[in-house]
């Protein structure tokens, strides 16, 4: 299943902006983020479509996953 | 108390006299310093009926009891004023240099009363304080005033405030600056220093802030700065980042507003992003005072580098604008710093005009020929220069702030205002605790005064769900209420991402020697937001004013993640009131300022 992926901020930094993916089904964030080498303790933010997602939401076709390290205000 | 210097310095410039007093302080006590003891001397001395373009409205630029102080941040201070805006108490914050030395100089506060006959300037060197000439000073932008003033003082180390151009022209949109690129920015206080003649306050201090308690402060200390490091946003977001960070986060969270919202998406928000900032624009990190977490930005741009542009100055002049060109985004924020103007208001002003073209209200005669759409970065920038300058038809109607402008065309509801003050970068129909927030805001649209941002995005101090509205009336009493204290202390809000009410207990107990517990501290605030409260009452506002505009209240978003919310503020309100205290019209009841002594 296609899954796009958005990192921000020090996530960027030696992997990728935006990236599509193909995963297989039942995959879950957890599986997810750890292929890219980013622990869950790492994550401040993490949406599913812009909703928040825990590491054992389990993505769906077409899902894009959002992923912000602890970051800022203004 | 220890901290505060005991002493205000008090200033009519009709008559040219220069008096000095001492701090009240048992008014101290109860309103700490900055925002709350100004509000309540404001309050006190300045009436219902008063003008506030008028010589009988007065200035309380209020520094913090902390300021000067080794607490982290502490170098800020308040401009009090009677707002030009809407008549409600407005304090605008502002952090750089200049408040410490006010301190140094052995002054809590400045009042500024009366009218000049000729533009003035003050000039503050410790207990010696003159009134100067400033002809050749009026007219000049922040940055010639300020270099000129550095020069005639004649010492490096002395610090500039000053109003630009568009203070001078009484704009609703115009600010106080201080250290060049600093903004007191909010609810048009640069409009009534203009309207006083008076032009700015060169100000050096030689003396220093002593702590009551010096090892209790070195305990609080360690704890609070260690604090600050370890936390994610205040350790290494915003040091890393600036506050432009948000960008990403906010439109990702469907709550970025595009175009005026008219949307809140950007599809293309990356190419105005935190992240794109430090890429292409940062040149270096540039702190206040004593702040261990710099998140201001010295930025470089095509043709100029300077004061970097602030996550809501990107908003406005961007997304809400239309505009990814982040060239002309630091251009036009550079223009607020340079012309004195609150880059917030100043940007929505240019977005609701663009709506005004968009919907055929503004008429392209009108535009003398410089395009007025959203995305036109070109037109964007040069209408910001003529609003700053008050110069032609429109660019006089534009320097009246958004509402005025919307109002004029007769469509004030295409403003985006509470209380005439503008809603700043986040849509508050994706985020109901922040909407109830804007919308009981004494000062208006300000998404300083109880920045429910951070539960409902950032997850602290803890998450909570952006949609729901269980529980967000407590909640944003409760983050009103600490804010108030923070305002009133001379510390930045942002260490309030690291820092809770027990640490701003300790450092304030510390610095003063009081025994003051959280309880009281946060009495504190809550009678502070009370009494501006009782402002807003006084000059004639009711319930009917905590609102938010139609659109945001009745058309649902259009795209993104937040599609189809809007913002469900009759749900909230009645249990708001409640947790304040107020009766079923939002007014305090009689039980509720006794308690809190008012
Ligand atoms: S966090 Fe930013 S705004 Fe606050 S004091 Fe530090 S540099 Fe100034």
């Amino acid at each position: 299943m296609r899954v796009i992926v958005k990192l921000f901020a020090t996530f960027r930094d030696g992997r990728f902006k935006v990236r599509e993916f193909d995963f297989p089904e039942e995959t879950c964030v957890l599986d997810v983020i750890q292929s890219l080498n980013i622990t869950p303790e790492e994550i401040a933010i993490c949406y599913r479509n812009g909703k928040d997602a825990k590491p054992d939401t389990v993505l769906h076709n077409d899902d894009t996953l959002a992923l912000f390290p602890p970051v800022g205000g203004g | 108390m220890v901290g505060y210097t005991g002493k205000i310095l008090r200033i009519n410039l009709t008559e040219g006299k220069i008096t000095t007093e001492p701090l009240n302080m048992e008014l101290a006590k109860k309103y700490l310093s900055g925002r709350g003891l100004g509000g309540k001397m404001c309050f006190d001395e300045v009436g219902p009926d008063v003008d506030p373009l008028s010589q009988e409205n007065k200035i309380f630029i209020s520094a913090g009891v902390l300021t000067g102080t080794n607490a982290p941040t502490g170098g800020r201070y308040m401009v009090v004023t009677k707002s030009p805006l809407n008549g409600a108490i407005a304090s605008s914050n502002s952090g750089g240099y200049w408040g410490a030395q006010l301190k140094f100089a052995g002054w809590d506060m400045v009042i500024l009363e009366g009218k000049a006959v000729n533009p003035q300037y003050i000039s503050i060197l410790d207990d010696k304080v003159e009134i100067k000439d400033a002809a050749h000073l009026w007219g000049q932008d922040v940055y010639a005033t300020t270099a000129a003033l550095l020069e005639e003082f004649g010492d490096p180390k002395a610090k500039v405030l000053t109003i630009g151009p568009a203070g001078e022209n009484l704009s609703m949109n115009a600010a106080i600056m201080n250290d060049k690129f600093r903004a007191a920015g909010r609810s048009g206080v640069g409009a009534v220093m203009g309207s006083k003649n008076l032009k700015a306050i060169v100000c050096r201090g030689t003396g220093k802030v002593e702590n009551a308690k010096p090892d209790d402060m070195k305990k609080v200390l360690r704890s609070a700065l260690a604090k600050i490091k370890e936390n994610g946003v205040t350790g290494q977001g915003l040091p890393t980042y600036g506050t432009a960070i948000l960008v990403n986060i906010i439109n990702e969270s469907g709550i970025f507003p595009f175009k005026n919202f008219q949307d809140s998406y950007d599809p293309d928000a990356d190419l105005t992003s935190g992240e794109t900032m430090t890429e292409k624009h940062l040149i270096k990190k540039d702190p206040c005072f004593r702040c261990p977490i710099a998140c201001g930005r010295y930025n470089k741009w095509k043709g100029g580098e300077g004061g970097g542009p602030e996550y809501e100055a990107v908003w406005s002049f961007g997304g809400d604008c239309g505009v990814h060109d982040y060239d002309a985004i630091h251009v036009a924020n550079d223009l607020c710093n340079k012309l004195g103007m609150d880059s917030i208001s100043a940007g929505c002003t240019i977005a609701v005009a663009m709506e005004l073209v968009q919907r055929g209200y503004i008429k392209q005669e009108e535009l003398e020929g410089v395009p007025l759409e959203f995305g036109n970065s070109q037109g964007m920038v040069e209408w910001t220069r003529k609003m700053g300058y008050a110069e032609g038809a429109l660019g006089a109607k534009l320097a009246a702030g958004s509402y005025r402008l919307a109002e004029a065309y007769g469509h004030p509801e295409l403003s985006m205002s509470v209380k005439k003050l503008d809603i700043p970068a986040y849509d508050p129909r994706g985020i109901q605790g922040h909407g109830l927030q804007y919308a009981t805001n004494n000062r208006g649209g300000c998404h300083v005064r109880g920045y429910m941002v951070s539960p409902e995005i950032l997850g602290l101090p803890q998450k909570l769900d952006k949609d729901s509205l269980e529980g967000k009336a407590g909640w944003v009493k409760i983050f009103q209420d600490l804010t108030a204290v923070i305002d009133s202390i001379g510390m930045c809000l942002f260490t309030s991402f690291a820092l809770g009410l027990s640490d701003y207990t300790e450092i304030i107990n510390a610095v003063t020697g009081c025994n003051y517990t959280d309880e009281e501290i946060l009495q504190c605030g809550e009678r502070i937001w009370n009494l501006e409260r009782l402002q807003n009452l006084r000059i004639g506002m009711t319930k009917a004013d905590d609102t938010l505009p139609k659109r945001l209240l009745e058309v649902p978003i259009q795209s993104g993640s937040s599609k189809g919310s809007v913002h469900r503020l009759p749900e909230l309100l009645p249990a708001y009131y409640s947790e304040r205290g107020w009766d079923e019209n939002g007014v305090p009841t009689a039980e509720t300022l006794a308690k809190l002594g008012i």
